[in-house]
């Protein structure tokens, strides 16, 4: 009874904190937009545009209220998931909401980042208990020395010479990952293997290393000597006490990376041209669309802090401890 | 400080060093023996190598070796001068905040932290929006990304120092506190500082690429290898090397200088606090 209320009240601390946090990021979010030398609206038009068609957007947009007010409105209709118009399509006079434009590429994106997930989880997993098992034989050196050398890569050098490989080489998979609109990538999945090959392969050496390291600290733990003492054969010590116990570490691990792996999304999208968040970002970058802009880094920033609390979450079920730390 | 170079005595070490040595020399010794001006149109576009061009031609036709002999030293400068801000601006950071008792330490901590809990592009991209692309935008925006990172081990080090009865000493003997923060803290966590740097030029390298590649930072016609493998991505299929040979210096360089990295952490870390090092990986 009483455990199950700590238990509430951690997770709703962090659940706190978190939105704390994600008010902050949405401040310096539409500060890093909004403040700007001149107007939005030269920005797109250019500075020698009609000053008659700047007011105009300006008025559209909302640029004529003051900074605290228009702030307030944005933040109260982006908790609804209105995050206002396209500035591009007003200066453009066709005023798309920009919730319509990025519903696409955020479901694109959700299909690459779930399927690099996928393969991530499993495989660090994998590779990490090996190499804890065989610690400091040649299959741990072989995977951490692998997993270091991809790590080191930057993602678009890793995708690069991917590409140079599987289409230059042996023709095998398309160079770019385009996605016709009204069509699912997960309906072409020969487009996705190079992008989710490019994020795990450059994720993989830091998760399966921090595994590694997990499982060991398991293997030294008394309850398994216990186990072994006991007489219990190695192959079921390692299955029912050492694999258990060495998950909850990983919890934490593996939100890092599929944090992480959000943050490489957009350079990844970039190198196949993925119709997803990420390159629908740097586009928004290049044409100056600040609205456009503001909801696509406050949507990443609101799934980094999610990412985090349900780690949380996960780790303070997992390990009874925690629960009493309030 | 001793333990610390010992790094070079292992294998890791050794080989991160020639690693990055080649790839400094090419980039530093590469403009002035290119065969050609690497923006002088020589041939057709994506040519294979031969033909006196020993690598090929690139996407408008310059000579792929040329542009590869001069596209190094943005990547080096680059990399070199945002770390320099970023530590400039996160070492004023973590010490004025650890330092200090009044509301100043509250507020500058908890921006450093807002900034460290979201993916390391997003206030580049943000600044990038507002100021537009180019190389000040790109040595600044980065700085801000990588200076949050500098100025949370600066601060936890400042932290423990400054209750040190040789600050206090320094209080009472009625120093000012810059001269106190230069001359009693700052000699005293120039370790943590040191032991910091090469993390933080390792992800300047990663970042300052990444945005090259973007085609956020440098623009055509100047020569980069990350630019070139964005720009030479047209021409993939007719002169693979366009991308290869880039890619392949990039991944020397950033190799060779995660294994200095992993060598110098291997030296200390594990009686210097490895915890610190992994937070600050993952942080950057």
């Amino acid at each position: 009874m009483k455990l199950g209320r700590y238990r509430f009240v951690a997770i709703l601390q962090r659940l706190l904190v978190g939105v704390a946090t994600l008010i902050a990021a949405s401040v310096l979010v539409f500060l890093g937009t909004a403040v700007i030398p001149g107007s939005p609206a030269t920005a797109i038009l250019g500075a020698e545009a009609n000053p008659e068609a700047v007011a105009k957007i300006e008025q559209r947009l909302g640029y004529d209220k003051p900074l605290v007010s228009r702030y307030l409105d944005w933040l109260g209709n982006a908790a609804q998931g209105d995050f206002g118009l396209s500035a591009v399509s007003v200066a453009q006079n066709q005023d798309k909401p920009v919730s319509e434009i990025i519903s696409r590429p955020m479901w694109n994106t959700l299909c690459l980042a779930l399927a690099a997930i996928a393969l991530l989880i499993p495989a660090s997993l994998i590779l990490g208990v090996i190499s804890a098992l065989k610690a400091n034989k040649w299959q741990d050196h072989l995977i951490s020395t692998f997993g270091l050398l991809a790590a080191s890569l930057p993602e678009f050098v890793v995708g690069a010479l991917l590409v140079s490989v599987f289409f230059v080489g042996l023709d095998l998979l398309p160079p770019i990952s385009l996605v016709a609109p009204g069509e699912q990538p997960l309906s072409n999945p020969k487009i996705l293997v190079l992008p989710v090959l490019t994020l795990v392969l450059t994720l993989v050496g830091w998760s399966a290393r921090l595994v590694r390291s997990g499982t060991i600290e398991v293997l030294k733990a008394d309850y398994v000597q216990m186990a072994r003492l006991n007489g219990i054969r190695e192959r079921r010590v390692v299955q029912r006490y050492v694999l258990r116990n060495s998950l909850a570490p990983s919890v934490q691990i593996f939100a890092l990376c599929i944090q992480y792996l959000f943050g490489g999304v957009i350079v990844t999208e970039a190198v196949f041209q993925y119709p997803g968040i990420g390159t629908a970002l740097v586009m928004a970058v290049n044409s100056h669309d600040n609205s456009l802009v503001q909801a696509i880094a406050t949507i990443l920033a609101a799934v980094y802090i999610s990412i985090n609390i349900a780690a949380d979450a996960i780790v303070i079920q997992l390990v009874p401890k925690l629960r009493t730390q309030v | 400080m001793k333990r610390a170079r010992s790094f070079a005595r292992t294998g890791r070490g050794q080989i991160g060093l020639f690693l990055v040595a080649v790839v400094v020399g090419v980039a530093v010794i590469g403009p002035f023996v290119m065969p050609y001006d690497s923006t002088a149109i020589v041939g057709a576009p994506g040519t294979p190598p031969g033909n006196g061009h020993i690598l090929g031609t690139d996407y408008l036709g310059h000579d792929l070796l040329s542009r590869l002999l001069s596209g190094g030293w943005s990547v080096l400068w680059l990399s070199v001068a945002t770390t320099a801000l970023a530590y400039a601006v996160g070492v004023t950071i973590g010490l004025v905040a650890g330092y200090s008792r009044t509301l100043l330490d509250p507020i500058l901590m908890r921006l450093v932290d807002v900034i460290l809990a979201f993916p390391p592009l997003l206030f580049f991209l943000i600044a990038a929006t507002s100021v537009g692309t180019g190389k000040a935008t790109l040595v600044i925006g980065i700085a801000i990304v990588l200076a949050p990172g500098v100025a949370r081990i600066v601060y936890t080090a400042t932290r423990e120092v400054s209750v040190c009865a040789y600050v206090e000493a320094a209080v009472m003997r009625g120093e000012r506190t810059w001269s106190i923060l230069r001359r009693e803290v700052l000699p005293n966590i120039s370790s943590y500082i040191i032991t910091n740097l090469g993390l933080t030029l390792t992800f300047s390298i990663l970042l300052v690429a990444s945005v090259n590649f973007l085609s956020l930072g440098l623009q055509a016609p100047a020569s980069n290898w990350a630019l070139m493998i964005s720009e030479n991505r047209p021409i993939l299929k007719l002169n693979v090397w366009a991308i290869v040979a880039p890619a392949g210096m990039l991944a020397i360089l950033t190799i060779g200088v995660n294994l200095i990295g992993d060598a110098i952490t291997d030296a200390l870390g594990r009686s210097d606090g490895p915890g610190e090092f992994n937070r600050a990986k993952w942080a950057g």
